[in-house]
């Protein structure tokens, strides 16, 4: 190999301008340079493709639900399985005969229950989980620190992270639903499964936030006389709330994707429900339910209603973003 | 004036701010424990009446630190006395910090920390079941290595102790934290700009700035921890100024790396030295000498501290 360490001494002028542009490089370390460079590119280009395709697939076929001026204030129309007990409707809909394209065309277009319903859980969601969760988190990271409690606490935490949101939803249809009959399925309900979902999400980003704020803020309230929870509420959570208010929307915007919990405790509806009592349904519930139901027109209102889901996400997600960003300059 | 208002006649109510909180921070101490806790509280008063010796403030005997089961600093006997700047010097690992942060109970907050002996403030001991730590840092205010100011405005920063001692009106926390920046000789400086972040400003600043938030709930001791060793010479020098000016108004221990700081600005000097433990390589601190600052300087009684102070070790 000729790329040896030239001495030092016999690179003055010209010389040095070429060995600064690498020009005594050897052949096979850059072909080597560029093979890794080229690499990486592909990589990203495999990862970033599923992600491309997907968008704009959700966007394509959404985007004339979602634009249409009824989407966002109207009902959401009858198809496949909700109106089977009313079968008269379904050849105005269109549905059974293979050329049904276009029919939805003829049908006014709406989502607003299953918005009104995500917006209803994932609020509720949010008001159970978020100040349990921070709370619960501050007593990991103030007080409990590595006593018995706090590590179990801890432990069930990241074990409750790990299990599959459907479980959630079988857990609350068994404690909450079931007891209540046919009154049970509601928004409420919902709510209960997607906070505990939350919940040790919440808790441990919230503790990663905590443990952010540096120990001589907490040294340099005490100094002053000042009991750990003022410390606490006057220092400690104003230095991380900004990166606790993003961990929290994460957990929100995760919430608001979930389908299998919600499916098991919400019912159906078709009309905006905007209680937490009585059946509801949910964008996510929508997606499921409606691509179960066929026909061009539930399709449409599935891929509508994904739509829907991705811009309010986005929505949560920016939000959170900017707000992280705050908390990175400071 | 733009971000704080105060008119011609705040100068009588500083005044009065001021009478109300000394008068506060004279009959405090007695709160600290039932009478029937600690020690004869007749013997700090005979103290007091004797006029060539100052009142002690702190008196320890036979102090030992440990953290889990490392024995940070054995044997330490001292006293220290009211309006006096009370240095620790010696080399690192030598326990001078850790026995500071006991004077307020700062190393509870270490977990594992765990102090024997007495150290007793104003004949009770810091250390019994039924002082509150919460108390106790009330009338022993404490300066950091790091400046270490919130992040917060830098009127905020020095009204936080005031607030959580229950001061609420606005016009008496106008006045305490134009005293306190006053007294930290930082007043001139950011007057105009209460209302911005006290992480904006120099690192000297931000020193005197912890030293007002200090002196804002009137402690009776400042204790401070290497409030220079992050600062260049000339922030340095306006800290040390301002020690010097704050000494007639408090009780100050410092811990410093700095022979000269040590030498200029303290009345009495404590010489801390370690000793290599057989049975493993973590040390132990220990008091080697303590004495009049001029004495330890000019004619050190042990052979330790006169290699230390000249060079030769440490």
């Amino acid at each position: 190999m000729s790329a040896t360490i030239p001495a030092r001494s016999t690179q003055t002028g010209p010389d040095m301008q070429e060995a600064l542009r690498g020009g005594t490089l050897s052949g096979g370390r850059k072909a080597k340079n560029h093979v890794a460079s080229g690499l990486m590119v592909l990589a990203f280009l495999a990862a970033a493709i599923p992600l491309v395709v997907m968008g704009a697939s959700v966007v394509s076929q959404g985007y004339r639900a979602v634009l249409s001026g009824s989407w966002w204030t109207q009902p959401i129309p009858e198809t496949g399985r909700s109106d089977l007990a009313n079968n008269q409707n379904l050849s105005d809909l269109g549905f059974g005969t293979p050329s049904d394209a276009g029919a939805s065309s003829s049908v006014v277009l709406g989502m607003a229950p299953a918005i009104v319903g995500t917006l209803l859980t994932v609020l509720g969601a949010a008001a159970l989980a978020i100040p349990l969760g921070i709370m619960g988190a501050v007593y990991l990271h103030e007080y409990g620190k590595n006593n018995w409690l706090a590590k179990f606490i801890r432990f069930m935490a990241d074990v409750m992270t790990g299990v599959p949101s459907v479980v959630m939803g079988v857990f609350i249809y068994t404690i909450w639903v079931l007891p209540r009959g046919v009154d049970g399925k509601s928004a409420w309900a919902a709510a209960l499964a997607l906070a505990c979902l939350m919940l040790p999400i919440v808790v441990r980003s919230t503790e990663e936030m905590l443990r952010l704020v540096p120990d001589n803020l907490r040294e340099a309230s005490a100094a002053l006389g000042t009991h750990t929870w003022k410390t606490t509420v006057k220092v400690v959570l104003p230095a991380a709330i900004a990166g606790i208010t993003s961990g929290s929307l994460l957990a929100v915007a995760r919430a608001a994707g979930e389908t299998a919990p919600v499916v098991f405790v919400i019912g159906f509806v078709t009309t905006v429900n905007a209680s937490f009592s009585g059946a509801n349904t949910t964008l996510s519930a929508q997606i499921y339910g409606q691509q179960q139901a066929g026909g061009v027109l539930a399709q449409d209102l599935a891929w509508g209603a994904a739509l829907t889901l991705v811009i309010i996400v986005l929505a949560l997600t920016l939000i959170a973003r900017r707000i992280s960003r705050r908390f990175e300059l400071s | 004036m733009t971000t704080y208002d105060h008119n011609d006649d705040t100068q009588t109510t500083t005044d009065s701010t001021a009478a109300a909180i000394s008068g506060e921070a004279v009959t405090m101490p007695m709160q600290l424990a039932p009478p029937s806790a600690g020690i004869d509280s007749a013997e700090r008063q005979g103290n007091a009446v004797e006029p060539e010796s100052l009142p002690k403030v702190f008196n320890l005997e036979e102090l030992q630190v440990y953290y889990g089961s490392h024995h940070a600093v054995r044997d330490v006997s001292m006293a220290v006395c009211a309006n006096q700047i009370t240095a620790f010097i010696g080399p690192s690992g030598c326990g001078k910090t850790t026995v500071l942060r006991c004077f307020n109970r700062m190393n509870d907050l270490i977990a594992g920390a765990r102090v024997e002996g007495l150290l007793a403030y104003h004949g009770v001991d810091l250390y019994s079941a039924e002082v509150n730590p919460v108390e106790v840092r009330r009338r022993i205010g404490m300066v950091f290595q790091k400046p270490n100011p919130f992040p917060k405005s830098i009127y905020e920063n020095v009204a936080y102790g005031p607030r959580i001692a229950g001061i609420k009106k606005k016009s008496e926390l106008d006045d305490i934290v134009e005293r306190s920046l006053v007294q930290a000789a930082l007043w001139e400086e950011v007057k105009n700009r209460l209302k911005a972040s006290a992480l904006g400003m120099s690192g000297g600043q931000q020193q005197r700035l912890c030293i007002a938030r200090a002196v804002a709930v009137s402690p009776e001791v400042i204790l401070m921890d290497e409030p220079c060793s992050a600062l260049d010479p000339i922030a340095t020098s306006r800290i040390e100024d301002l020690m010097l000016e704050l000494k007639s108004e408090f009780t100050i221990v410092i811990v410093t790396h700095n022979m000269q700081q040590a030498a200029r600005v303290s009345d009495v000097t404590a010489f801390y030295s370690t000793e290599v433990n057989p049975d493993g390589d973590l040390r132990t601190g220990l008091l080697v000498e303590m004495a009049p600052t001029v004495d330890i300087f000019s004619n050190p009684s042990d052979e330790l501290t006169e290699q230390y102070i000249s060079g030769r070790f440490g």
